[in-house]
């Protein structure tokens, strides 16, 4: 019988305050094979660890138990702390009697009892436990960054100056992303696209980095390490590598009348296009849904006109196949289309515009030359009215999002400032429910807006927008005052909710990487691992994994770089030693295993077995190790009990089972 | 049959201070992450509840549920990934074909399919998580003591 040692930790009053760690001490220590049962107030701390390794000294321990934290939290740590010890670290297992205990029952007795009970099932396990061993897997020094805009631009570039080689897969024609949308920047005032385009170009001019620009992930196999990719090149009917951008066919194309994304269909773009002036790579893409030569065989302009012969009508996707060490997400966000608004009248007035449709209207590079207009009358607008939290902060699950958007109080003050600066004459007011400032020099920033400029800020939401006579009449509420307010506006700008873009949900499900209720990407933990993703491998940079502003975005794209960078620079990963193994001598070579394993970990071969003295060559499974995951789906399939998995044996679960039945 | 109903009267007093005993099978990826986040936000749920960790929903052998009935659990519930979200890509959809074939099993037995369930909880879900397991204890409670499926030589 292995000689076990019982660790109870009070994790300060977070355990010990209801669950009573002296008598589950005591009565663990009862328990068969348990050498040493004592309780501390903080397991985790170097004096803790070091209790837990004198005692495996002097009382020849061959197993641990630690009652404590969720083993997502410490598993790590009390494994390293047991082999400084020179034991195995997988002869540790860890009840959980805080997250699963303490934290979620109020009364003391049968919190205590669950804990002895929790306990009791971690010795019955660890009873069975055996020496595990990692075997090292080589590491593929490439990274894929899934984005191209400010989060996977930074995070490309960061991994790139590390030395290594990055591949960068953006689904638009051009990297940038918003940013490249918009026109200043909170609370600065940067130009935004003086910061942006040169990074752009950096990205571009870099030898480690390669843009799969209008491109998508198509597949994703392996794991940390050795991750494989297929990436689909759409087909933009332009060879990119002849093409020069010259912009030559984009002048003559006749199909002028498409709506034009990157300035939120505001204006219109020719069927061939080059997104913006400063786009990477500065290549034309076709768009064959508007291409007359698509629709009716005619025309063929852009192809005569092309004096570098890049227009190619007959291109075909293209399949690049890739293994990387790890994968950066950084897919970003959208703002949402508040369709779903009809009290704003945003479906009806062209005078009604989201926050980004009007960074566009405001942009020296967007369709008035930041000459700012009315839409229908192409007047300058007498007042703005800017209502907040629109899709935000809401509890109607079919057109809202529970989070606050974050960004949404800034812009709005950033966007009177600009408009204020540039025409003073213009009134501007913002209905709000809260200001959110927090954030360095936001405060200040908002303040400003209201002190300096003379922006009218009124807490309360906007009832109704109606279209009145030459302008709209807009109806809200001023909470403060206790008082309805109608007044007019000629143009109403939105701040829409922003969602995480759609690519993301089909990404996280092929990656395996899980999503928020909001489809954001989880992290590993909220607060020591807020760039990872749980699954080994997979990191995080920017809006994918919740709303957040530009410099955070850049923090944890270099953030999420400087992760990606520690896994790149070592040769070798320890692979998880709790995998599946198959025992020859039970193995009837049914292979229903292989038919359910997601890895294809398990083949077969005829293999010279020796059963109750009888010498026979069988076809048996065998189990690939740097394969294998561990998930166990083989060991409940197998009719015939051979295949078990390390770690999480059969006959470790029935003892945990037995134990809690007790 | 004598004997059972005399043992059955002589539980009746007994049974005003029953808990159930229920043990949740939890996938380590989502549930009993979902689990941990439900304890980080301090959702409560019946403490006879315990919880076995497992790599992921299809590691549960039905051999483990019957063990838990049959060593005296009187609920049994597997937690999983949602289906789509699986760290294993489809352990979670093996795992819902095999307890559908199961929960058939155990109601063509006579046992009240009530008292084995199966929920999807993501890492994130722990106010669910908390939700699923208040509402399964309180079926638990309504359904009383499992006897059919509990090995007698197992009884204290």
């Amino acid at each position: 019988m292995q000689r076990i040692g019982v660790f109870v930790c009070w994790c300060g009053s977070n355990i010990a305050a209801t669950v009573d760690v002296k008598a589950v001490a005591e009565a663990l220590g009862k328990q068969p094979g348990v050498v040493v049962s004592k309780d501390y107030q903080y397991m985790c701390s170097a004096s803790g660890q070091n209790l837990i390794r004198e005692a495996i000294r002097d009382s020849r321990l061959d197993a641990v138990v630690i009652c404590a934290c969720s083993p997502h939290m410490h598993e790590a740590t009390f494994r390293k702390c047991v082999s400084a010890e020179g034991m195995n670290p997988y002869m540790l297992e860890i009840a959980n009697i805080r997250e699963q205990d303490s934290w979620v029952h109020k009364d003391r007795k049968a919190a205590t009892e669950k804990a002895i009970s929790l306990g009791t099932a971690a010795i019955a396990k660890v009873q069975l436990n055996a020496p595990l061993f990692e075997s090292p897997n080589p590491v593929t020094k490439r990274a894929l960054v899934i984005g191209g805009g400010i989060a996977g631009m930074q995070t490309a570039l960061d991994i790139a100056e590390a030395g290594f080689k990055v591949d960068i897969v953006e689904q638009k024609p051009t990297i940038g992303g918003k940013m490249a949308q918009l026109d200043k920047t909170f609370p600065t005032l940067d130009c935004s696209s003086c910061i942006v385009t040169p990074k752009m170009v950096d990205v571009g001019a870099n030898e480690n980095i390669t843009i799969y620009s209008y491109s998508e992930v198509e597949k994703v196999s392996g794991f940390i390490g050795s991750f494989h990719a297929t990436i689909k090149q759409k087909p933009r009917y332009v060879d990119a590598t002849k093409c020069t951008g010259c912009g030559l066919c984009t002048t003559k194309c006749p199909s002028k009348r498409n709506l034009n994304e990157f300035n939120m269909n505001l204006n219109m773009r020719p069927a061939i296009y080059i997104p913006f002036a400063q786009a990477v790579p500065l290549v034309a893409t076709l768009d064959p849904t508007a291409c007359i030569h698509f629709k009716t065989g005619k025309c063929g302009l852009c192809q005569k006109v092309c004096e570098a012969g890049a227009i190619d009508y007959d291109q075909q996707p293209t399949y690049i196949e890739q293994d990387y060490g790890a994968i950066v997400l950084a897919t970003g966000y959208n703002q949402i289309k508040p369709t779903k608004f009809d009290e704003y009248l945003y479906n009806n007035s062209p005078d009604v515009v989201t926050s980004l449709e009007f960074e566009r209207m405001m942009s020296a590079s967007g369709p008035t030359a930041g000459d700012l207009r009315v839409p229908s009358t192409g007047k300058r607008p007498r007042n703005i009215v800017f209502i907040q939290c629109v899709g935000s902060r809401g509890k109607d699950t079919c057109r809202e999002k529970p989070y606050c958007s974050k960004v949404c109080c800034m812009y709005t003050a950033k966007h009177t400032i600009l408009v204020k600066d540039h025409w003073p004459e213009v009134d501007c007011t913002v209905f709000y429910i809260d200001v959110r400032t927090p954030g360095k020099n936001f405060d200040e920033f908002y303040r400003r807006a209201v002190e300096e400029y003379g922006v009218h800020y009124i807490k309360g939401m906007v009832g109704k927008v109606e279209q009145g006579d030459g302008c709209l009449k807009v109806q809200a509420s001023d909470l403060l005052n206790n008082r309805q307010i109608h007044m007019n506006a000629d143009l109403v700008v939105l701040a829409a909710a922003v969602e995480p873009d759609p690519s993301a949900r089909h990404l996280g499900t092929m990656l395996t990487a899980s999503m928020d209720t909001n489809d954001f990407f989880s992290e590993a933990h909220a607060k020591l691992r807020p760039v990872e993703s749980p699954t080994a491998g997979i990191y995080l940079a920017g809006m994918c994994q919740g709303p957040k502003d530009i410099p955070e975005t850049v923090a944890q794209a270099s953030a999420a770089a400087s992760k990606v960078i520690g896994l790149l620079s070592k040769d070798h990963l320890m692979s998880n030693p709790c995998i599946a193994h198959s025992d020859p001598t039970l193995c009837n070579g049914c292979s229903q295993c292989t038919n359910v394993c997601a890895y294809g970990a398990i083949s077969y071969q005829d293999q010279m077995v020796v059963y109750k003295g009888v010498r026979e060559t069988r076809r048996v499974a065998v189990v690939n190790e740097a394969v294998c995951q561990g998930c166990g789906a083989c060991t409940v399939t197998c009719p015939s009990g051979a295949m078990d998995l390390r770690g999480f044996a059969n006959n470790q679960i029935m003892a945990e089972v037995d134990a809690i039945c007790n | 049959m004598q004997l059972t109903e005399e043992k059955t009267a002589g539980e009746t007093a007994v049974e005003e201070e029953y808990t159930p005993l229920i043990v949740a099978f939890c996938c380590n990826w989502c549930s009993y992450s979902g689990a941990d986040t439900a304890g980080s936000s301090r959702f409560q749920y019946p403490a006879n509840i315990k919880i076995v960790r497992v790599p992921c929903s299809g590691r549960v052998n039905p051999l483990f549920i019957l063990r838990a009935f049959q060593r005296g659990a009187d609920g049994v519930i597997i937690c999983g990934c949602h289906p789509g979200d699986c760290h294993y890509t489809t352990g979670n959809y093996y795992a819902r074909r095999r307890m559908t074939l199961l929960f058939s099993m155990l109601d063509y037995l006579g046992i009240e399919p009530e008292r084995i369930r199966m929920e999807w909880v993501s890492a994130a879900e722990g106010a669910k998580f908390a939700a699923v397991m208040n509402d399964f204890a309180a079926t638990i409670n309504r359904l009383g003591k499992n006897r059919k499926l509990r090995d007698l030589r197992c009884a204290k």
